[in-house]
């Protein structure tokens, strides 16, 4: 066992894991952070989309030990003070989900693809954006709306 | 935290409301299957063979039970006492020799991924690990994967009871009038077709966990599933001969399922009967792979079709022998798919006098194929769809003017097809579906603008699909034991409470798997009761103390379970009416009811709001004679009729006559499924279905070796869509209400994969034409198309 200490959605942890958990694993299982999905095994389908230090990253291809020392935000740290994000508020209001099972992984990557020109972001560059996470139900159109719809609408303060 | 999800509180039918269950999504708080943690629970990994055939010599347990963490390991033997899963749906008029999975398989496999044995361990990882501990020596048999060489002579015995691995010959229609059609047609036009199989992929992937108590006997089983009233039914009735009483099902949140998780499969037996063995808490996620091996298959038919047509392009004879692959045992209702979902299609929204389908359900060495999104209609809407183009290239005509020329016209409804068992079909306007789309593509420029891009060498093409489908699944009497061989009937129920404050709960036996029926339905019931949509709860999932219900599938949750919602609220209005009037000291029926409000006709202001009259019924204190206390109704639907939605799409399609790329250009929808609950979410069914169909027609295909190995065993190697598939969907719709229900509403969530995949083949088709090209099965791979365009050169 291996200690590790990292922050995630603004909680300090402290924990002890084995050399192979993964990081998707440590925040489902040991912190009970189950909003983050697991769906393919392979890191292809991106339902385990998480920001790292600030980048949005697949947590199945990192393992939790890489992880010691960094800040974690996952979709529960998503809605500062109660407020939903900006994008969470759009894939609500354009319909950019479905079952929902691969909307956090997806709203994670967007949240990134949004990044401070979202507003300039054209239909090819979202798609191409969302590449990394898989969606069987939505047929990804109502997603590409949220992000467009996200971008008009004004940014939160970064944390 | 804002939760609002409409600006007006009290919703009508057919507005765009933003859905009640998205805040829980959105934030990461919805808990699906794998997010249950019990108090001391244990995992569970199963050992799944690695062989398509074989014999089971023995299984070593010793290493892996000693491994640390481990709980105990469990084979076959172990579950002897457990009766094998039921097949819940025989194809009807056919014999049909029936084998089916156990919770672990005992002597034999029939398909790589069967589960053999199981290990049960303090955490997953261990559970894992010691997985592979276990020695199994195994006795490989001969194997067959290929549908057409499973029937053939000489080819291995998977069952017994199946000779030449036929499941059951089925037939509908009249041979004798279609082939004395087909021999008197001007001309007859011969097709083999391949539906090739499909890993219907549901990101979230099937798992169960259980419990047991041992005072009681009572087991509580938690399961990804379409329908906990038929896993509970099937799990007690059928594989362990208790009282229904005995299993309690829940499903959670359910990430998609695709129609796969409408089975009962043997991991949740399984997880019950490990429940009790080991008296712990138990729980099972499969993997990717897992899900890939062992959960159903859709799709996988050979056709050899036939159709004769005169001159001009009536079609008068549809001949069609097909061979449904259905793997190595048989899933729940798999006989079903390729007979009554299938075969009693094939008449499409044509006039087609002649019409005779034989259907022959196969063993082979693979895994079960079962209901997949749209469940035999996509099948049939593509031989239809995809004859009539070739009649059309057979006759130089018009695809769009044979359409016409064989369409059902609007004032030959309810229409009678004559292979449908006894139903017609319900409302129909297929021209105006057809007019609108042609409209929005523009098809009066497209031709000329095709004869140019031809003139300079470009492969451009347009593809129809002007389909029609069956769904609302169905008249019990129809579909029951005595009609079409699913054992038992597919009413549905709902259960409505008005609470002492006025909160609506509902209930009902359908179960959303990212459909929104909790949305769908509070809005029938806001707009009925007139309470606001904050005030509506939809409870689902769990068996504990909900009236019975058949699950959701076949597009039925709208057209069968709304519409049970919709009439369980009439009678809470009626009595709502009479006590209204108690309270006002009016007659009956001098009192309206409408908007929240009952009040005295010409008198508006004299009123009790719905609220008061809840809180009347529930305190009872005075209330008209003879009457029961509290608002609470439970009403079982019965359809008359099944419910027919149409439509028209459109594909258009580039071909790089270098590469074989296909480019998809366009894609137009329009689509009639009755009356719209909610258009916001008619639109995300339908986008969301095209993409899985034109998967179908592009890109996707399951892969066996001849050795019954899937290649296509993870997501890296089975390509499904991702958002760059293909450009935006250009959606429209016509309204014809059908006549079966009060609602007017058909059914919305399989059009997109029924009518998709033959639009963009025939599209393909179009744009290849000027090489003589025919027909190319799918998926149309660069790779397959460019084969097509070499051999079609040389």
């Amino acid at each position: 066992m291996i200690p590790i200490a990292l922050t995630v959605n603004g909680v300090r942890h402290e924990r002890e894991v084995e050399p192979r958990t993964l990081l998707v694993d440590f925040l489902r299982d040991d912190l009970d952070l189950t909003g983050t999905k697991i769906a393919c095994d392979t890191s292809v389908c991106g339902a385990c989309t998480i920001h790292l230090d600030g980048k949005a990253v697949k947590s199945c291809t990192v393992l939790a030990v890489q992880a010691d020392g960094a800040e974690v935000t996952t979709i529960e740290g998503l809605a500062a003070d109660g407020e939903l994000h900006r994008l969470q508020e759009a894939f609500w209001e354009r319909h950019g989900l479905q079952c929902g099972f691969c909307t956090p992984g997806m709203i994670m990557t967007g949240v990134e693809l949004l990044g401070s020109n979202g507003d300039r972001l054209t239909d090819p560059e979202i798609r191409r954006g969302l590449e990394g996470n898989l969606c069987r139900c939505t047929g990804y159109q109502h997603i590409v709306d949220a992000i467009h719809e996200a971008a008009t609408r004004p940014a939160e303060v970064t944390r | 935290m804002t939760t609002q999800v409409a600006e007006q509180t009290t919703s009508v039918i057919g507005t765009r409301m933003k859905r009640v269950e998205d805040p829980g999504m959105i934030t990461g708080a919805a808990k699906y299957i794998d997010d249950l943690k019990l108090a001391g629970m244990a995992y569970v990994a199963i050992f799944r063979s690695p062989y398509a055939h074989a014999r089971i010599r023995s299984i070593d347990t010793t290493k892996a039970a000693a491994h640390p963490g481990v709980v105990g390991v469990y084979t076959g033997k172990d579950f002897e006492h457990l009766n094998p899963l039921p097949c819940a749906w025989q194809a009807t008029g056919a014999e049909n020799f029936v084998a089916t999975p156990r919770a672990l398989e005992i002597d034999r496999v029939t398909f790589t991924g069967a589960g053999v044995a199981a290990v049960v361990a303090d955490t997953r990882a261990a559970a894992d690990d010691a997985l592979r501990l276990l020695e199994v020596d195994w006795e490989p048999l001969e194997v067959v994967v290929d549908v057409e060489q499973a029937v053939a002579e000489g080819a291995p015995q998977l069952h017994e009871a199946a000779e030449h691995n036929i499941v059951m010959d089925w037939h509908c229609g009249d041979d004798e009038a279609t082939q004395r059609a087909l021999a008197e047609a001007d001309v007859v036009v011969e097709q083999r077709l391949v539906n090739q199989r499909l890993l219907p992929t549901p990101m979230d992937v099937r798992g169960a966990a259980a419990t047991y108590d041992h005072a009681t006997g009572q087991y509580t089983v938690w399961m990804t599933s379409q329908c906990p009233h038929i896993m509970r039914l099937l799990m007690t009735a059928f594989v362990f001969g208790i009282p229904e009483t005995k299993i309690r099902c829940i499903t959670p949140r359910v990430g998609g399922a695709f129609g796969t998780k409408i089975f009962l499969y043997p991991e949740y037996v399984l997880m019950a009967a490990l429940a009790e063995k080991t008296g712990r808490p138990v729980k099972w996620i499969e993997s990717r792979s897992e899900n890939y091996v062992a959960t159903t298959h859709g799709r996988d038919h050979v056709t050899y079709v036939k159709v004769g047509a005169n001159r001009d392009g009536t079609i008068t004879a549809l001949d069609a022998k097909t061979y449904a692959n259905l793997g190595g045992i048989l899933s729940t209702i798999a006989p079903g798919i390729p007979t009554t979902l299938y075969g009693r299609m094939l008449s499409g929204s044509y006039r087609i006098p002649n019409i005779h389908c034989q259907v022959l359900g196969v063993y082979t060495n693979t895994g079960m194929v079962d209901a997949y999104r749209g469940a035999g209609r996509p099948e049939a809407t593509y031989v239809v769809e995809r004859v009539v183009d070739l009649v059309a290239r057979e006759l130089e005509l018009d695809p769009v003017e044979v359409r016409r020329k064989n369409f059902i016209p609007p004032d030959a409804f309810p229409y009678d097809p004559g292979i449908l068992a006894g139903l017609s079909y319900d409302t129909g306007d297929y021209e105006k579906a057809l007019a609108r789309a042609l409209e929005l593509v523009g098809y009066d420029d497209f031709r000329a603008e095709q004869a140019k891009a031809r003139s300079e060498g470009r492969l451009l093409g347009i593809g129809f699909s002007t389909y029609v489908e069956i769904c609302g699944a169905a008249p019990s009497a129809w579909i029951g034991t005595a009609g079409q061989g699913w054992g038992a009937s597919m009413w549905e129920s709902a259960n409505v409470r008005v609470h002492l404050t006025g909160k609506v709960v509902v209930t009902t036996g359908t179960q959303s798997h990212g459909q929104g029926h909790e949305t769908t339905v509070t809005q029938v019931v806001a707009s009925e009761l007139g309470v606001p949509v904050e005030d509506v709860t939809v409870e689902l999932g769990d068996t504990l103390g909900t009236p019975f219900g058949y699950g959701t599938y076949a597009s039925r949750s709208a057209a069968v379970g709304a519409v049970a919602v919709y009439h369980s609220l009439q009678r809470i209005k009626a009595k709502a009416r009479r006590i209204a009037a108690h309270m006002l000291e009016v007659d009956v029926d001098d009192i309206e009811l409408e908007g929240g409000r009952a009040y005295v006709k010409g008198s508006p202001a004299t009123e009790k709001t719905i609220q008061e009259i809840a809180a009347a019924a529930a305190l009872a204190y005075d209330l008209p004679p003879g009457e029961e206390p509290f608002l609470d109704d439970t009403y079982y639907y019965d359809p008359p009729n099944c419910t027919f939605p149409f439509g028209t799409h459109v594909a258009v399609v580039e071909v790089d006559p270098d590469t074989g790329e296909v480019e998809l250009q366009r894609y137009v929808a329009v689509d009639d499924v009755g009356k719209v609950i909610n258009p916001m979410i008619v639109d995300g069914q339908v986008q969301g279905g095209i993409v899985q169909g034109v998967a179908q027609a592009l890109s996707e295909g399951a892969v066996y070796d001849e050795d019954g190995q899937l290649l296509t065993s993870t997501l890296m190697e089975y390509p499904m869509p991702k958002a760059d598939f293909m450009p935006r969907i250009e959606i429209d719709r016509t309204e014809t209400p059908t006549d079966v229900n009060p609602l007017g509403v058909k059914g919305a969530g399989e059009t997109g994969t029924i009518a998709s995949t033959p639009a963009v083949v025939n599209a393909v088709m179009d744009a290849l034409a000027p090489l003589g090209i025919r027909h190319v099965d799918m998926p149309l791979t660069p790779e397959r198309v460019w084969q097509a365009m070499q051999q079609s050169r040389s």
